[in-house]
């Protein structure tokens, strides 16, 4: 065979892949449907709201998704089984996208330049405003991983179907797109809870660990803070206190089906009434940021 | 021979693989690969065939799983959100087309657990390639540019591998794969478009990666003595030789489109010949990373090992649920 | 069925996709699960990776019962997917060849 012969079977080939590939899922927060998304972002601040709330919700938001994100990044390559690299690759990457989207609307309204980036990447653990369950690391102990990503969807789940209708239109619109992702999240988790909880006597001991190992973490995410309350009332936000009875309800549920027993501990404190929302943390964010800031920040006005 | 248990696909080979009689079939087998068309999973094949297969795909498939890690390495630190996006994609991919190649093994009667413990026992090898550490942020981008790159030259052709399941899984690999060379490529573009401490990180990231890649081809036609079976049997379309030529007739026009060189100083187009002479690789170095004593060899294979075994009370738990809930239907039915 | 001893493996499934209404469900490939339901969910990970809108019939290989040893199977159906993992997102000089 001639070497330009070979070389046209590798271009038909090329050509026949090309032809087979199907085209952008508008669903996905950064495939096209990020264009639309894009414009959205610069949108102006509803009448009413205060530009600061609204920026300091979306950094909630954002930072939830962006860190919680990160602690499932930790499994790539560290999965039980290959099906599930690819379920929590999944989960990660629809929270990352999630968080794109809420911190490109935090810088813009704050209006000092800061975009994704350097929000992400140049904050403090003191300036993130997540809450202490998504910085919550497991260890690669996987009933811990699946304890807290059945409680953190339950939740988030609880919050962004209240969001759909909110008068921000970025917000609402990553609601929108977010509850589809966190249906399908905290159906994964809910399953896995009940494989894990009825499946071995070792499974269960596990993940029954895994609940009290997040459990402290839970009453804060019913904790309303100073700027959702002002939100709320300009028809931004959600009150996540309002959330409890229905995530209660999902988890007594799951915990039934699982043969599991609500854990029964205190909730972690706050520093001076300060929690997560108010940038008050765990120990456990400051490296969750070291790592995840390190290369950004050892290139400053680097492009990438 | 062990790889050759019962089959886990339901489609069982029925067919004797020896004995008498397998003249007609082994007529059928060879003029049914003549014609360029696809052996199936049912169809009868040689032992040989099928042994070589199972080895081909397996080593494919191990790859694309211990290579997740180099990368995986750098998801948590990737320095912009879109490039943690980006990685975070081509990694699941990459999962994904290890789960495609060892389904495709799987047809042959091989099953995957078993393949993933001769790869923990490193009884069974994967590219040479992963054996080297990931070290910058410009080893993401070279790893897809040149590494990947290296790979498409080789997999493309596999597409029309004799087959049948092994040629489907390519076809959608490919198509994945071309997307991770080009991010590669444009993370490179960026970065040398950037500050001097990146141009001086992908041009060291280069200089590290451009043997291994080449080497990633095997070893020189005149030292790899399964390659012509491997091609009568329709496995392979060309020589080792033939695909390095033809990646650094490709590699050198796009290095020079980025502002980087490339560490040959044999590099030089040939016009006589149409194609660039280049320099040998280091074969001895292949043939130590090979044989397991390459930079990262044992950091690979524990991590994996490591991965598998502390799944194993999961996969145990999901099977004695799923048991569980059979066996309560299973009651209910009765009742 | 009843297997005294747990299998060291998930069983295989089979993994069926209709692209579009108006299509048949076509064979896309194959993966391992404890039960159907993990089955059905990773089929839509890895298979569709989660495009919805589309169908998805999973089976237990070992349930399959298969008949004509010249069996053609159809290729991998086209998925929708996020935008990066496409070629064309990446913006590359035309002048860059081969890519």
């Amino acid at each position: 065979m001639s070497p330009h012969a070979e070389e046209e079977d590798a271009t038909n080939a090329y050509q026949s892949l090309s032809e087979t590939t199907g085209h952008d899922d508008p669903r996905w927060a950064f495939g096209s449907g990020f264009e639309d998304v894009q414009a959205e972002i610069e949108a102006p601040v509803p009448d009413g709201v205060d530009a600061a709330d609204l920026a300091e919700y979306c950094l909630m938001l954002g930072d939830d998704a962006l860190v919680c994100s990160h602690r499932i990044s930790e499994w790539v390559s560290n999965a039980p089984e290959l099906e599930e690299e690819v379920a929590l690759a999944n989960t990660a990457l629809d929270l990352l996208g999630q968080a794109r989207v809420l911190l490109s609307r935090a810088g813009h309204v704050e209006g000092a330049g800061r975009d994704e980036d350097a929000l992400a990447y140049l904050r403090s653990d003191a300036e993130f405003r997540n809450v202490g369950l998504a910085e919550t690391g497991d260890d690669l102990d996987f009933g811990v991983a699946v304890a807290r990503l059945l409680v953190f969807s339950t939740w988030r789940l609880a919050l962004l179907s209240r969001l759909v209708g909110s008068r921000d239109p970025v917000v609402a619109a990553v609601a929108a797109k977010g509850v589809k992702e966190l249906t399908y999240h905290r159906d994964w988790a809910a399953r896995w809870t009940l494989r894990l909880g009825d499946g071995t006597d070792e499974s269960h001991r596990r993940m029954q660990a895994g609940l009290e190992e997040v459990w402290p973490h839970v009453e804060e995410l019913f904790r309303t803070s100073e700027v959702e309350h002002r939100l709320v009332t300009a028809g931004v936000a959600t009150d996540p206190a309002e959330t409890r009875g229905e995530v209660d309800a999902v988890l007594d549920q799951v915990f039934a089906a699982a043969t599991l027993t609500r854990p029964d501990r205190p909730g972690r404190g706050t520093l001076g009434g300060r929690g997560g929302r108010q940038g008050s943390h765990t120990e456990a964010l400051g490296l969750v940021l070291d790592r995840m800031q390190s290369l950004a920040r050892a290139h400053p006005g680097a492009s990438w | 021979m062990a790889d050759t248990g019962t089959p886990a696909t339901g489609t069982p080979d029925t067919a004797p693989h020896t004995g008498p009689g397998t003249g007609a079939l082994e007529a059928g087998f060879d003029a049914t690969v003549a014609a360029d068309r696809r052996i199936e999973p049912r169809d009868w094949m040689p032992e040989g065939y099928r042994r070589t297969l199972i080895r081909q795909i397996a080593q494919h498939a191990h790859s694309e799983i211990i290579g997740m890690q180099p990368e995986g390495n750098w998801i948590l630190r990737a320095p912009s959100l879109r490039r943690k996006a980006i990685l975070l994609a081509k990694v699941q991919d990459e999962a994904g087309h290890g789960m495609y190649l060892y389904a495709a093994a799987e047809t042959l009667g091989v099953d995957r657990e078993d393949l993933t413990e001769r790869l923990i026992d490193s009884r069974q090898k994967y590219s040479s390639i992963f054996n080297y550490p990931a070290l910058s942020y410009a080893d993401i981008g070279v790893i897809g540019w040149l590494v990947d790159g290296a790979a498409i030259c080789n997999q493309v052709p596999l597409c029309r591998c004799s087959y049948g399941p092994y040629a489907r899984a390519m076809i959608r690999i490919c198509k994945e794969e071309s997307f991770h060379q080009r991010q590669g490529y444009e993370l490179l573009l960026a970065m040398v478009k950037g500050t001097d401490a990146q141009r001086t990180m992908v041009q060291e990231s280069v200089d590290r990666w451009w043997w291994p890649s080449l080497m990633m081809f095997g070893p020189p036609d005149g030292d790899s003595p399964n390659t012509r079976q491997s091609m009568a049997w329709g496995i392979k379309r060309h020589t080792n030789d033939e695909l390095r030529q033809r990646f650094v007739d490709m590699s050198v026009p796009q290095a020079a489109a980025l502002g980087v060189t490339l560490p040959d100083a044999d590099l030089r187009w040939n016009a006589e010949r149409g194609a660039h002479d280049y320099g040998e690789p280091d074969w001895a170095e292949f043939k130590a990373v090979v044989s397991g004593s390459g930079p990262a060899n044992a950091q690979r294979v524990a991590h994996r090992r490591r991965a598998h075994e502390n799944g194993a009370w999961v996969r145990e738990a999901a099977q004695a649920w799923a048991d569980k809930q059979a066996a309560r239907a299973a009651r209910k039915d009765a009742a | 069925m009843n297997e005294p001893t747990p299998r060291r493996t998930w069983p295989l499934y089979e993994v069926f996709v209709r692209g579009k209404r108006g299509l048949n469900h076509v064979h896309v490939g194959s993966l391992h699960a404890a039960d159907d339901e993990m089955a059905l969910h990773n089929a839509r990970d890895v298979y569709t990776r989660r495009n919805e809108g589309v169908s998805i019939w999973v089976v237990r290989a070992d349930l399959i019962t298969a008949s004509s040893p010249d069996e053609k199977d159809p290729f991998f159906a086209p998925s929708a997917d996020k935008v990066y993992r496409h070629p064309t997102f990446y913006a590359i000089p035309d002048e860059v060849p081969h890519l």
